[in-house]
């Protein structure tokens, strides 16, 4: 099934559970092929392993598309590898070269513990969301399509920060292990719409409570997660989260 | 008995006072343990640090207009005697010391907020090393103003000055000469200033997104600012030792 000429060596980090010591293991491949995906290529590393009796490496996977946000390979020190703007299902092999040494590793942060291998915990996320990335709306008829009137710029924005497909890229190249570019797209795609406005403060009290007790670091604007996030979400979305944050804890009358 | 009631309900009201100041701060103090409020501390300390550094290389660089001093110790004596400036300066320790300590505290919670670190990682890749080291370069410029405060601040304001100038005022000018005699500290002031470069470099802009004002027509602003900033205080500081010490102002 391989059909390519180019040969690696990957270092991978396997670990049996989240109690386990884990470490990176060498697998050497051959044949493989430059259109290949790089997960597509993770596949024929686990056939290898399991026609050898081995266990294959466990890592998170689901749409290949570049859509759901499940593939997370930490390769060569950068998120989703080396390219900008993609995901690891999205990332070819053609971005490497014969012979190269790839590193592959999982997300590293307190709030992410490892499952098995490549395979992180990513549920402190859903924790954020549920915490107030909602609306609440009544039952019922739908309304006119374009009842409400919102502006482009504004709906542009919206719409920027709700492609966040919440991979946590952002998380795993942080050095604070940060999860605020996450948490303040989720909070400004509702915070920039007029659906948004009645549990605004509410809501930017609220997830930002649950990301600090999820363990996350503080940020320190050093925009790594920008760069890295395969989306493109721009610090902005964190300077809207900070002034929705202030205006929630300073001016509101509403305690969370 | 009236008097009496009177009192009562004057301490109760006061009571009640004590209470909605204690809520007002409990949930001040709520915003400010959240993360995004330890920036907003890190964010308004460093600005208000860096409109002192305005004030102090501004006074400074009066040495470069090489008449002996005298201009410069006059507005060092402006600075030691106006009582608005005094009063100033107990907040400016005061935000220094808050700065410097908020900032070693995010370092190590944020160094545990990641315990086990990647064997490979490419942090060049997406952001500048300056700004992933704003611990250490901040850690090495605390280091340096224990150096620098007992230099210069703990005897202008408590040791005393030995000399006077012709004017008669304290003769802070010599002290400084005096001081950059010795090249290990002038090799330090100077390490200390690029430190103080790259901790500008970063920190100013990023101060200003902390507050949130990272807007399409003013952050483009702010940043160009932010680096002419950065390089002409630090340039501007770098250059006193060593003008001192070759001569080049006497």
């Amino acid at each position: 099934m391989s059909t390519g000429n180019m040969n690696l060596t990957l270092k991978v980090w396997r670990q049996k559970d989240n109690k386990a010591k884990g470490s990176l293991v060498d697998y050497k491949l051959s044949e493989i092929s430059p259109d290949m995906s790089f997960l597509e290529m993770f596949d024929v590393l686990n056939e290898q392993l399991i026609n050898k009796g081995d266990e294959p490496v466990v890592f998170d996977h689901d749409c290949r598309e570049g859509i759901c946000g499940a593939c997370s390979m930490f390769i060569n020190g950068r998120p989703h590898g080396p390219k900008d703007l993609v995901t690891t299902c999205q990332l070819h092999m053609r971005s490497f070269k014969d012979g190269d040494t790839i590193v592959v590793e999982p997300w590293r942060a307190a709030a992410f513990p490892v499952i098995k291998d490549l395979t992180v915990d990513r549920t402190a996320f859903d924790r954020i969301i549920a915490a107030g990335g909602f609306i609440s709306v009544n039952t019922g008829n739908a309304q006119d399509a374009n009842a409400l009137p919102i502006p482009k710029l504004q709906a542009d924005a919206a719409f920027e920060a709700a492609a966040c497909i919440g991979c946590g890229a952002c998380v795993a190249t942080c050095k604070n292990a940060s999860a605020m570019l996450f948490t303040s797209a989720k909070i400004s795609q509702l915070a920039l719409l007029p659906q948004g406005q009645p549990e605004r403060y509410r809501r930017a009290q609220s997830m930002v409570a649950q990301m600090d007790a999820e363990g996350f670091g503080n940020c320190t604007n050093t925009g790594a997660c920008e760069a890295e996030c395969p989306k493109g979400i721009s610090l902005e979305n964190i300077a809207r989260m900070n002034r929705d944050f202030y205006a929630a804890k300073f001016v509101s009358e509403e305690e969370v | 008995m009236i008097f009496v009631f009177k009192l009562s309900h004057l301490l109760n009201t006061f009571a009640g006072i004590e209470l909605k100041y204690k809520n007002l701060m409990a949930s001040f103090g709520n915003a400010f343990s959240s993360s995004i409020g330890k920036k907003l501390i890190m964010g308004i300390t460093g600005l208000f640090l860096i409109l002192f550094l305005i004030v102090h290389c501004f006074i400074n660089s009066l040495i470069f207009l090489n008449d002996g001093g005298l201009i410069f110790n006059l507005g060092a004596h402006f600075m030691a005697t106006n009582w608005l400036i005094r009063g100033s300066e107990v907040i400016l320790m005061l935000g220094l010391i808050v700065h410097a300590v908020q900032g070693l505290r995010l370092t190590f919670q944020n160094q545990a907020a990641r315990p086990v670190k990647y064997a490979v990682n490419n942090g060049n890749a997406n952001s500048k090393w300056y700004s992933r080291s704003m611990g250490l370069l901040g850690t090495l410029l605390l280091i340096f103003l224990i150096v620098h405060l007992s230099n210069f601040w703990v005897v202008s304001r408590f040791t005393g000055i030995p000399t006077e100038d012709v004017n008669g005022l304290e003769n802070l000018y010599a002290v400084m000469q005096q001081t950059f005699q010795n090249i290990w500290i002038v090799v330090l002031y100077e390490l200390a200033m690029v430190s103080l470069l790259y901790h500008l470099l970063h920190g100013f802009a990023s101060a200003f997104q902390t507050l949130g004002w990272n807007h399409r027509k003013y952050s483009p602003l702010i940043k160009g600012i932010g680096v002419w900033y950065s390089i002409i205080i630090s340039l501007l500081f770098a250059a006193m030792p060593v003008a001192f010490y070759t001569g080049l102002i006497k």
